[in-house]
C-alpha cells in the first residue's frame, strides 16, 4: 500500500483514499457538453430528476401497500390516500410522475430522432435508451396492476392474454406469466415484485449504461456539428470561454438545466394538485371485479400507439387473421424503433428540417403517432377502425420506406 | 426566440393529443345527457297544486304508514329490527321523519300514487317476475288525500341544516338503506345479501364513487338513473335539488377527503418551485454571461 500522509482537510481525507478530486473533475467540472444546444437537451436531466421522484415517493408508497386480492384497493384508496399523513401527497406524485415521464421520455426520444443523435457513433446511446423505454414501459404497466381497480385488472387481462397469440407457447406462456389461468392474485403479487425490485434494478442499470455510453461518442449539439471535443476542453481551460464551443457539465450545463427543470417542476406540480385526472382513470376507482367488464378498456395514454396498432388489423388479409396480423404488427412497432440507426442509411447528422427528405418523413410521423394514440383510445366501431387501419398500415410503411427515403437522401446531398 | 418557438411547437403537438385522448375521447365514451329535472315533470297523477291538510294528514298517516313506517321524530318508534324488516320487506322500510324534506313534494305525492312508477322500476317488479314492490299503491286515495299526507310529512321534517353531519343523515336517509359507505364505517341498513335477492343485484359500496363516477354523472344518476343505466336496479329516488346536493357533498367528504388539503398545499408548493425556477433563470443568466 502506498504511503500515507496526514490529511489536511477533509476533502483531502477523502481524496486520498476515494480519489474525490479527480473524481468531480471526471464527472462534473471537465465533463464537456457542446454549448450549442437548447431546451430539449436538458430533457435527461429531468428524466433522471423524475425517476427520483418516482423511486422516493414509491418507498413511501410501499410502506403501506399491500400487495393482495382482498387488501390492494383499500389500502391504497383509504389507508395511503386518507389516513397516512400526506399518502396522498405520495400517491399523486408518484401517479403522475409515471405519466409525464412518458411524456419526457417522448419528447428526448423524439428530439433524438430530429436531430439524429442515434448515428455515427451515438448507436449505444439510442440502444440503451431505448432499452430505458422498454423498461420503463414494463414499470408503468406494472405498475398500473398494483391498486388493483377495473381498469388494472381489466388491461392487465388483455395485455397479457396478447402473448397468448404467440405460435405453439401461447396459451403456456399467458399461464406462465399470469402465476394462473386467470388474472390472480399470483398475478399481483408477481408484478408487485417486478415493479419494485426487478425493473427498478434494471432501470438503474440501464441509466449507467446510457450515461457511460454518452462518454465517448459525446453528446450531439443543435447543427449536428462534429468538433475536436479535447481541443474545445484545452481552449475553456486556458480562459477562451466564449469562443469555445464546449461547456463543463458543472455548473454551466447544470444551471441551464436547473432553470428548465423549474419551469417544468411548475407544470408538473400543477398536474400533481389540480389536474390529476388524465394519471388516475376514474374508472380505477372501482375496485376489479373479474365478472364485470366495463364498456371500454384501454391502457394508460402512453401505450396507446402501440396498442391501436394491435387493433388496427381487424379483418383476415391474404388468409391470416386480423388477430395475428395485429399481434405482428405490434411486435413490429415495439421493436422497430431500436433499429433507427440503420434504418437511416443517411450520414446525415443534421436537425430534420435541414434534410432534404427526412423532414417528411419525420413529420409524418409525428403526425401518424398522434392519429394513432387518439383512436387507440376511441372505441374501435365503424369508421374509427378504418382510421385506425389506416394509421397502423401507415406507422409501418414509413417505417419500410425509411432506409429508401435516407438512402436517397444520402445520394442527393452526395454524402455530406 | 427560436427557444420559444420549438417550445410552441411541443405545446401545440401535446395539446391536440391531450385534447384528444381527454376531453374528445371522454364526450365519445359519455355523450351528454338531459339536465337533471328536480320537478320529476313526467309524473301527473298527483295534482299538486291542491293545498294539504296537515291534521287530516296525521290521521292519514296513522292509520296507513306508520303500520310499516317509523317516524321517529314525533314518536313512532320502528316496528321492528332491521334484519326483520329486510327479511319481511326485501329493504328496510325508510323512516319517514325526513321525508319531506329530501324529497321532491311532486315526486312524493306521486310515489305514495303509485311507488313502482315514480321510481322508474317497472322493469323490476314486472306480474312474470312474480315480485311485488312491498308498498301498495294509495291510487284509492283522492289527490286531496295524498296532498294532505305530504303536507304532514312536511310539517314534521326538520329543516335543512348544513355541515358534515347533516350531509350524512341526508345520505343515510336517502341511500343508505341499500347502499354501504365502507370508508364512512356505514353499513346499509338492508343486508346485502337480501337486497341482492329483492333487486336482482348488489347496490355497490359508495365511498369512491365520487372518484370513479364524478359529480357530474353523479348529478345525472341519481336524478333519474335509468338515463344513464337503462334497466339498472337503482331506483329513482326523487330527492330534490338541495338534498341531492348533499348526498354529493357527502359523498365527496369521504370518498376525497383530503381535498382541502390538497389545494391549500398546492398552492404553496406552486410559488416555492416558482421561486426556485426564478432563481434558477437568475444563475443560469449569470453562469451564461460568461460562455456567451
Ligand atoms: C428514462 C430514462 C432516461 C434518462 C434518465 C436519460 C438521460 C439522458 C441524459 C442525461 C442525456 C444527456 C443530455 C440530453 O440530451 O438530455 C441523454 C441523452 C440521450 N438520450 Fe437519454 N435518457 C433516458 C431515456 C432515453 C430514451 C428512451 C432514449 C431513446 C430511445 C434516449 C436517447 C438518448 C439519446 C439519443 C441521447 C443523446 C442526445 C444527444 O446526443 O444530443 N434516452 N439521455
Amino acid at each position: 500500500m502506498a504511503e500515507f500522509k496526514k490529511a489536511d482537510s477533509m476533502l483531502e481525507w477523502f481524496d486520498q483514499r476515494l480519489g474525490v478530486v479527480n473524481f468531480a473533475k471526471v464527472m462534473m467540472t471537465e465533463y464537456w457538453i457542446p454549448k450549442n444546444i437548447n431546451f430539449l437537451w436538458a430533457m435527461g436531466v429531468l428524466l433522471s430528476v423524475l425517476f427520483t421522484f418516482l423511486v422516493v415517493s414509491g418507498i413511501f408508497l410501499l410502506m403501506y401497500y399491500k400487495p393482495d386480492v382482498n387488501m390492494a384497493f383499500d389500502s391504497v384508496n383509504y389507508t395511503i390516500m386518507q389516513e397516512v399523513a400526506y399518502g396522498w401527497l405520495f400517491r399523486h406524485i408518484h401517479a403522475v410522475g409515471a405519466s409525464v415521464v412518458f411524456l419526457v421520455i417522448y419528447i428526448h426520444m423524439f428530439t433524438g430522432i430530429y436531430y439524429g443523435s442515434y448515428k455515427k457513433g451515438r448507436e449505444m446511446i439510442w440502444i440503451s435508451g431505448m432499452l430505458l423505454f422498454v423498461l420503463f414501459s414494463a414499470e408503468g404497466f406494472s405498475g398500473y396492476m398494483l391498486p388493483w381497480g377495473q381498469m388494472s385488472y381489466w388491461a392487465a387481462y388483455v395485455i397479457t392474454e396478447i402473448f397468448g397469440g404467440i405460435p405453439v407457447i401461447g396459451d403456456e406462456l399467458v399461464v406462465w406469466i399470469r402465476g394462473n389461468f386467470y388474472v390472480s392474485d399470483a398475478t399481483l403479487t408477481r408484478f408487485f415484485m417486478l415493479h419494485v425490485l426487478l425493473i427498478p434494478l434494471l432501470i438503474i442499470g440501464a441509466i449507467v449504461l446510457h450515461f457511460y455510453a454518452l462518454r465517448f461518442p459525446h453528446v450531439n449539439n443543435e447543427a449536428g456539428e462534429f468538433f475536436d471535443f479535447d481541443e474545445e476542453a484545452e481552449k475553456y481551460k486556458a480562459g477562451d470561454k466564449k469562443g469555445s464551443k464546449v461547456v463543463p457539465f458543472w455548473p454551466v450545463f447544470l444551471s441551464k438545466d436547473f432553470f428548465v427543470l423549474g419551469f417544468f417542476m411548475l407544470f408538473f406540480f400543477y398536474l400533481v394538485f389540480f389536474h390529476y385526472g388524465f394519471a388516475m382513470d376514474a374508472i380505477n376507482f372501482d375496485k376489479a371485479d373479474g365478472l364485470k367488464t366495463p364498456a371500454h378498456i384501454y391502457p394508460e395514454w402512453y401505450f396507446l400507439w402501440s396498442y391501436e396498432v394491435l387493433r388496427g388489423f381487424f379483418f383476415e388479409i391474404g388468409g391470416i387473421s386480423g388477430k395475428d396480423l395485429g399481434l405482428i404488427a405490434f411486435g413490429i412497432a415495439n421493436a422497430v424503433f431500436f433499429f433507427m440507426p440503420w434504418l437511416d442509411r443517411s450520414p446525415m447528422v443534421k436537425p430534420a428540417n435541414q434534410r432534404p427528405y427526412f423532414k417528411y418523413w419525420f413529420w409524418f410521423m409525428m403526425v401518424d403517432l398522434i392519429v394513432l394514440t387518439v383512436y387507440g383510445k376511441l372505441p374501435p366501431t365503424g369508421a374509427n377502425a378504418w382510421v385506425g387501419f389506416a394509421s397502423s398500415l401507415t406507422f409501418l410503411t414509413l417505417f419500410a420506406a425509411l432506409p429508401f427515403i435516407t438512402k436517397a437522401e444520402a445520394k442527393k446531398v452526395g454524402g455530406k | 426566440m427560436k427557444e420559444f418557438k420549438i417550445l410552441a411547437v411541443i405545446v401545440a403537438l401535446v395539446g391536440i393529443t391531450y385534447y384528444g385522448i381527454e376531453p374528445y375521447a371522454h364526450h365519445v365514451m359519455h355523450p351528454e345527457v338531459a339536465p337533471a329535472d328536480f320537478t320529476f315533470k313526467d309524473l301527473k297523477n298527483v295534482d299538486t297544486s291542491l293545498v294539504g291538510n296537515v291534521e287530516n294528514g296525521k290521521v292519514l298517516v296513522e292509520a296507513n304508514c306508520i303500520a310499516c313506517h317509523s317516524i321517529e321524530s314525533v314518536g313512532h318508534p320502528q316496528v321492528m329490527p332491521n334484519a326483520d324488516a329486510a327479511a319481511s320487506y326485501g329493504v328496510v322500510p325508510p323512516d319517514l321523519s325526513g321525508a319531506g324534506w329530501i324529497y321532491d313534494k311532486n315526486y312524493l305525492a306521486n310515489f305514495i300514487y303509485d311507488p313502482v312508477s315514480a321510481m322508474k322500476l317497472q322493469h323490476k317488479f314486472t306480474p312474470e317476475s312474480g315480485k311485488a314492490f312491498p308498498m301498495p299503491s294509495y291510487n284509492w286515495m283522492s289527490a286531496q288525500e295524498i296532498m294532505d299526507i305530504v303536507a304532514y310529512l312536511q310539517s314534521v321534517a326538520p329543516t335543512a341544516k348544513s355541515g358534515t353531519e347533516s350531509h350524512k343523515k341526508t345520505f343515510e336517509a336517502a341511500c343508505g338503506r341499500c347502499h354501504s359507505m365502507a370508508y364512512a364505517g356505514l353499513e346499509s341498513t338492508t343486508p346485502i345479501d337480501t337486497i341482492k335477492t329483492y333487486m336482482g343485484a348488489t347496490p355497490p359500496d359508495l365511498s369512491q364513487y365520487i372518484k370513479s363516477r364524478g359529480e357530474h354523472y353523479l348529478y345525472s344518476f341519481i336524478n333519474d338513473p335509468q338515463v344513464l343505466l337503462p334497466g339498472t336496479a337503482m331506483p329513482r329516488t326523487g330527492l330534490n335539488k338541495k338534498a341531492q346536493e348533499e348526498v354529493i357533498a357527502y359523498m365527496e367528504e369521504i370518498g376525497d377527503r383530503k381535498k382541502a388539503e390538497r389545494e391549500s398545499l398546492g398552492i404553496w408548493v406552486m410559488i416555492y418551485t416558482l421561486i426556485f425556477a426564478i432563481l434558477a433563470y437568475l444563475w443560469k443568466r449569470k453562469i451564461w454571461s460568461e460562455v456567451h
